[in-house]
Parts: C-alpha cells; structure tokens; sequence
C-alpha cells in the first residue's frame, strides 16, 4: 500500500480531480485504510472550497485606456533593413560615393620610382670626387695642430 | 472561431494590434485578480498588470510560441509581484500588525462586485464579511512563492507543469510547495473547515 509520504505528492491533485486515473485507486485505497490522510483529504476539500467564496475583482474602466495610452506611447521598432527601404535611393547613391572615394584614394597614393641596379652604381660613381675631398681634409695639417679631444669623448676617433 | 492566444500573439508580431486589444481583454481580469491576491493592493495590481501588457508588447518581435502563451504571461506577473513585494518589504516591516487595514486592504473592492442579498441581515452581512476576511488573511499569510503557487492552482486552474515553470521548479516541488501551503491554510481556516465538515 502507498505510504503517507507518498501520499503527500497525491492528496491535493485527488481533492480537485487533477490525479491521472491510474493513481486515483491506489490514493483510494490508502484512503481507506489511513484516517489522518481521510481527515487531511477531507480538510483539504474544504479549504478548497472556501478559497472558491472568495469574489473576483473588476478592473477600473481607466485600466484598459491606460494600457492603450502605454501601447500608442511606444516607440515603433524597425530594423536595419526597414530603416533603409524608406529611402533606397539614399543608400544607393552613398554607397556609389563611399566606392568613389575608395578608388579616388586608392589612384592618388604616391608612385615610389623604382632604380634599375646599373642607374644606382652610376649615381655612386658621381660621389667618388666628393668621397676624395673627404680624405683630403683628413689628411689637412692645420687641423692636427688642434688639442686632442677630451678622453671618453670620441675616443675610437683617437685610435 | 476563437484564435488561440498564441495566435494572437502571432499576428500581434506580425503588426496586427487589434489582436492585441484582443489579448488584453482576455487576460486583463484574470491577471489583475491574481496580482491583486499576490500584492493586496488595487492599485497596485493594475499597475503591475500594465507593466505585464506593456512587455509582452514590447517583446512582440521576439515572441516565440516555444510555450503556452499563459505559461509566459504569468510567469512575467509573478516575477513582477514577487519583485514588487520584495522592494515593499520594509515598509510593510514598517507597519503594525496592529494598524487599522484600509478599505482596500480588507477586500473592500470585492464587494460592489458580491450578489447582494436582499433577505439578508445586516448580521448575517457582517458574518459574510468576517468569513471572507478570515480567507483572504490566510491567502496573506502565505509565503509569497506559496502564495503564488495556490493563485495559479485554483484560481487561474492552470496544470502542474505550467506552475512549476512560472515558478521555475520542477513538478515534484511544486506539488510538495501545494501540500505545504495546503497545511498551512487547513490550521490557518480551521474554525471554517471545521464549520464546513459538521
């Protein structure tokens, strides 16, 4: 026979007829044999029935007109897409000018001229003079006369 | 024919706002009464049941009928009470158990809507309200979440598995929170039951 704690899970699903019929017998019959759960169906039947005394209220009659004042007050909601239909032409003509620019900024990037190698060694072949003089003014005797530049100073100069 | 609420709603997202009009004069009774027992405040309670009308339209876009569409709209009532009664708690702290109740308080809004019996005493009218107040006290006395879980039960008559997912509970607890609040109303009615059974 089903236990008391069993029962527990059954007794108000048995009391408003909610029990699936296959569950009904057995709660009847532990019903049968156990008065605290007889007397508990029995109480729980009542405090049902009084629960149903109780008066259903009637909502004002501003309610329904200040739900619908809430309603009209929203903000209408449209996506992406709905938001651009209105004005296709719009989107179409600043995509063409955002495409435009791209292009524009694209052609108008400087060209960086590329050297051919034997052009290079000839533009070096025109500094030799200037490469000369250097040694020139290296070897310039005046110029040793000047003091010896101070240690820690430019000392691989020195070496 | 009658269209189910979920295609109500259907045509609600679709842009049809009569079916909406449609949807709040199906519901807007049974949530102001489930939120008025929930709150015990009229005014409150209409405007919690503006608040449930007002998200479900606003989540039209979104709606999904992955459920029962009472499933939802209760399940956004009770999260609104509970929050309600949450952020009142203090003031209620507040009070005296003592205090006068208002009008409001003690149910006097039910009473335009009671058959009134002509025959009837004034004493017989008084033990009327008495027994009625003596019900709704007990209701009041419940925790919240049991509370709820009686008002969807016999009220809204909703079954088991849409209870336990308003309450976000599995069948099992909700039923052990039905049994529990079962016992507490049979001590709290006792003298009313015991009238009941003679």
């Amino acid at each position: 026979m089903m236990s008391c704690t069993r029962m527990e899970s059954r007794i108000l699903a048995y009391v408003d007829g909610r029990l699936k019929e296959s569950e009904r017998g057995d709660v009847e019959k532990h019903l049968a044999a156990c008065t605290a759960c007889r007397v508990r169906a029995n109480e729980f039947r009542s405090v049902n029935d009084l629960l149903g005394e109780l008066p259903m209220i009637v909502p004002s009659p501003a309610f329904d007109v200040r739900v619908r004042a809430r309603v009209a007050a929203e903000p209408v909601k449209q996506n992406w897409w709905a938001w651009m239909w209105p004005s296709p032409r719009i989107a179409f003509a600043a995509s063409m000018l955002l495409l435009a620019m791209l292009w524009v900024g694209y052609r108008s990037q400087p060209v960086v001229p590329v050297i051919p190698p034997e052009e290079a060694d000839a533009s070096l072949m025109q500094d030799i003079s200037v490469m000369e003089d250097h040694d020139t003014l290296a070897n310039f005797e005046p110029l040793k006369a000047l003091p010896a530049p101070v240690d820690g100073e430019d000392s691989d100069h020195q070496m | 024919m009658t269209r189910s609420d979920v295609q109500l709603m259907l045509d609600v997202k679709a842009g049809d706002e009569q079916s909406f009009e449609l949807l709040l004069q199906r519901y807007r009774t049974p949530l102001v009464n489930f939120l008025y027992r929930m709150v015990r405040s009229r005014e409150q309670a209409e405007d919690l049941a503006q608040e449930v009308f007002i998200r479900v339209y606003r989540a039209r876009e979104e709606y999904v009928p992955s459920a029962k569409f009472t499933t939802w709209l209760f399940r956004i009532a009770t999260n609104l009470a509970l929050n309600s009664l949450r952020d009142h708690r203090y003031q209620k702290m507040e009070m005296s158990i003592d205090a006068p109740l208002t009008a409001d308080a003690e149910g006097g809004d039910e009473r335009p809507f009671e058959v009134a019996d002509k025959h009837a005493t004034v004493e017989q009218d008084l033990v009327e309200q008495e027994r009625k107040k003596m019900i709704r006290r007990a209701i009041e006395k419940l925790p919240e979440k049991q509370r709820a879980a009686v008002l969807l039960h016999k009220y809204q008559e909703l079954d088991y598995a849409e209870i336990a997912k308003i309450l976000s509970c599995s069948e099992s607890a909700l039923k052990s929170l039905l049994f529990r609040a079962y016992e507490v109303l049979r001590v709290e009615l006792a003298p009313l039951v015991r009238q009941g059974m003679k």
